[in-house]
């Protein structure tokens, strides 16, 4: 768990995050998410102490992150950041290797990591240990960044815009990785992003800020139905807030039993997903069905109309 | 069908120069300057002249072979290859010129290479590098080619193939004094460059971490670059002089107001400029989110500059180091005047009993040097920049 109490930080007389508290949960992912220059890199970079915060502190485990040197913490803290930041003068296998190295693993484990981690990342690691940054493909260089930043199983991994330099269907695709290995290993992600989509997408709980200050920390749905602010509901987005809303729900979590006649659904579809596959095929309700083929239930346009809209 | 390509087509420009100099050069200019001695006025022989009949015939031959390869857009290989071969020809006749011109057991006569040998060795030379630079050799392969030819060039001089060349004879007369100026040669030329490098480094990475010295550091270098040599030599000769004066012991050390002393500091002054300029303009070209990464998992400052920062930006700083060091040789020579030695001495000592064959004894050696500096450090900077960034 990460804990910010009031923390701020100033650059000669301009606050650039103003007394900003919150706590992440572990194993959830968290999403920053604001205007640039609404100071959300700054507080994530005072997390890993990049940044120092002029105010307030910052407790990792319940433990401050003052308690040791910058650097010691930082090899503890996973930190990936837009345009990789991969060494050009390093290998793959190397720029993955960065970490344990500097923690002192024995070669045997730091070579199993990295094959590990390449795998995991779809990238054969008989082609691509030995390549060299600039032979990559720019979704791939944005996987071995990612990888890098896991490369020492850290608790927590800090991400900077990391998907901001990708065109959209690799994007999309290194989002999906992104929840499958959040899904496997488990770690605490804190990820900062000026796109509301992916924030939504991908946060388990959504930080909006905007001039410094967090205005409002939640979970999307509440981000969606109750914005605390102005700004939040046009951060969210006023014209397309019910779509966006049912975007967050899966098929599979709110199916009523019994299949009927129509169209079949993927349980993990959202019930936009669904709504748009009835509307498309002018049937009233789709049949539900798990990935392993069974099914789980059946969902009507009445159904779905009812999770459209804030529940008071 | 393909039409045959017309001619001018098929005519290398920059051969077709170097045919018309070359050809020019052999009509109009000596070959061979032969001189009853050091000091009498010298008598100009064409190449057709002072060669015996079979051999001049073989060398027109040759010539003529290498204008039409030079003319006509054969391949880089042969190219080369032809263009090497008149170098040896060249070097070939100029050695038999000499042998035909001196009688037998006199050591007075000089005879020396004449501006058609000059020129036809500088158009056969840039021949040769043109075809270089087509091929595009890898960098241990053009090191190795200049190991070649210093080789070659050495078994020669040391075989006495030219021992008849007036160059030659002034070798012979100053072979005790030749390697010791060699050496201190190499030695200002080299310990100027260390220290700089010593000093502009830390220099360097300090004006790309603090802004504000920037202007200073480099104007105040800049400034330093601007004074002659001759001048700055004048400048130093006072301070360097009053404190070997004060401190004995400075003196025994060898600094004094003239020698060697002052030769090197203003060659350390003349080299930071460019060391500094270029750790500078290196450090700033590094991806700044490499450099951001690297603090983020958790590089100590140390680790991030000397494991990320120097060494992406080594090619931009061995440029600068090259620059230094290329200008260094040169400079070199000029510490002759106030007895640096080197061996700008016989430069010196040749411009002053205008023996234009003592001259080129010093001016020859310095000239390899600086090619083979340029040589082994482009493939230097070629093999890091192998890492691409």
């Amino acid at each position: 768990m990460i804990t910010l109490e009031g923390i701020s930080k100033q650059y000669d007389s301009v606050t650039v995050v103003d007394s900003v508290s919150m706590q992440i949960e572990r194993n959830s992912i968290t999403v920053i998410v604001g205007t640039s220059g609404s100071g959300k890199s700054t507080l994530l970079r005072m997390i890993n102490r990049l940044v120092e915060p002029s105010a307030g502190r910052v407790l990792l485990e319940g433990a401050d992150t003052r308690g040791e040197p910058a650097h010691l913490l930082r090899r503890r803290i996973g930190y990936a950041i837009q345009g990789h930041g991969l060494f050009p003068h390093r290998t793959v296998a190397e720029n993955i290797a960065t970490v344990p190295r500097l923690l002192g693993w024995d070669a045997e484990r730091t070579r199993a990591r990295v094959e590990e981690l390449l795998t995991v990342f779809q990238l054969d690691p008989a082609t691509y240990a030995g390549a060299f940054p600039h032979q990559l493909s720019g979704g791939q260089q944005q996987r071995v960044g990612v990888a890098r930043a896991l490369a020492a199983e850290p608790q927590v991994l800090l991400m900077d815009e990391p998907f901001g330099a990708l065109d959209p269907i690799i994007r999309a695709k290194a989002q999906e990785d992104l929840l499958a290995i959040q899904e496997r290993y488990r770690t605490t992600i804190v990820l900062v992003t000026h796109d509301m989509d992916e924030a939504f997408r991908l946060g388990d709980k959504v930080a909006v800020m905007s001039q410094g200050r967090l205005l409002q920390y939640d979970r999307p749905a509440v981000l969606l139905a109750a914005p605390a602010d102005p700004f939040v509901a046009r951060m969210t987005g006023l014209s397309d807030r019910a779509l966006k809303l049912l975007s967050l729900t899966a098929a599979g979590q709110v199916a009523l039993p019994g299949a009927v006649d129509g169209p079949t659904v993927p349980a993990g579809a959202s019930l936009r997903e669904v709504l748009s596959e009835l509307l498309w095929q002018a049937a009233p309700a789709a049949t539900v069905v798990a990935s392993d083929g069974q099914v789980c239930g059946h969902l009507t346009v009445q159904a779905i109309f009812a999770h459209g809209h804030p529940r008071r | 069908m393909l039409q045959p390509l017309p001619l001018w087509h098929r005519v290398d420009p920059l051969g077709a120069l170097l045919t018309a100099v070359g050809a020019l050069a052999l009509a109009t200019l000596p070959f061979v300057v032969f001189k009853a001695n050091r000091i009498v006025p010298g008598e100009a022989h064409g190449l057709l002249q002072v060669l015996p009949a079979g051999l001049a015939l073989a060398c027109q031959v040759a010539l003529l072979i290498a204008a039409t390869v030079a003319l006509v857009r054969f391949s880089a290989p042969l190219r080369l290859a032809v263009a090497l071969a008149t170098i040896a020809v060249l070097a070939l006749a100029l050695a038999s010129a000499a042998d035909a011109l001196t009688p037998p057991g006199n050591k007075v006569v000089r005879v020396a290479a004449g501006g058609a040998f000059w020129l036809l060795l500088v158009c056969s030379g840039l021949m040769a590098t043109d075809a270089i630079t087509r091929l595009r050799p890898g960098p241990l392969v053009r090191v190795a080619l200049l190991a070649g030819f210093l080789l070659v060039t050495l078994l020669v001089l040391a075989h006495g193939t030219f021992d008849h060349l007036s160059v030659m004879r002034e070798y012979a007369v100053n072979a005790g004094r030749f390697p010791r100026a060699l050496r201190q040669h190499v030695l200002l030329a080299l310990g100027s460059l260390a220290a700089a490098v010593v000093v502009a480094l830390p220099l360097g990475i300090l004006c790309h971490r603090l802004p504000r010295l920037r202007p200073g550091v480099l104007g105040t270098l800049n400034v330093i670059q601007t004074i002659p040599a001759i001048a700055l030599f004048g400048i130093l000769m006072a301070p360097l002089g009053a404190l070997a004066a004060a401190l004995p012991w400075v003196g025994d050390l060898g600094i004094r107001g003239i020698g060697a002393a002052p030769a090197a500091v203003a060659l350390f002054l003349y080299s930071l400029l460019p060391i500094v300029a270029n750790t500078l303009q290196g450090l700033e070209h590094v991806s700044r989110s490499a450099v951001e990464a690297a603090r983020g998992m958790g590089m100590t400052a140390w680790q991030v500059l000397t494991g990320v920062e120097l060494i992406l930006a080594l090619p931009v700083i061995l440029t600068g180091v090259r620059v230094v060091l290329v200008q260094n040789i040169g400079m070199t020579t000029v510490a002759a005047l106030i007895g640096g030695g080197g061996l700008g001495t016989f430069v010196f000592q040749g411009i002053g009993q205008t023996a234009i064959d003592l001259v080129l004894l010093g001016a020859i050696p310095i000239v390899v040097l600086a090619f083979s500096a340029a040589v082994l450090l482009d493939a230097l900077i070629e093999v890091m920049q192998r890492a691409p960034s």
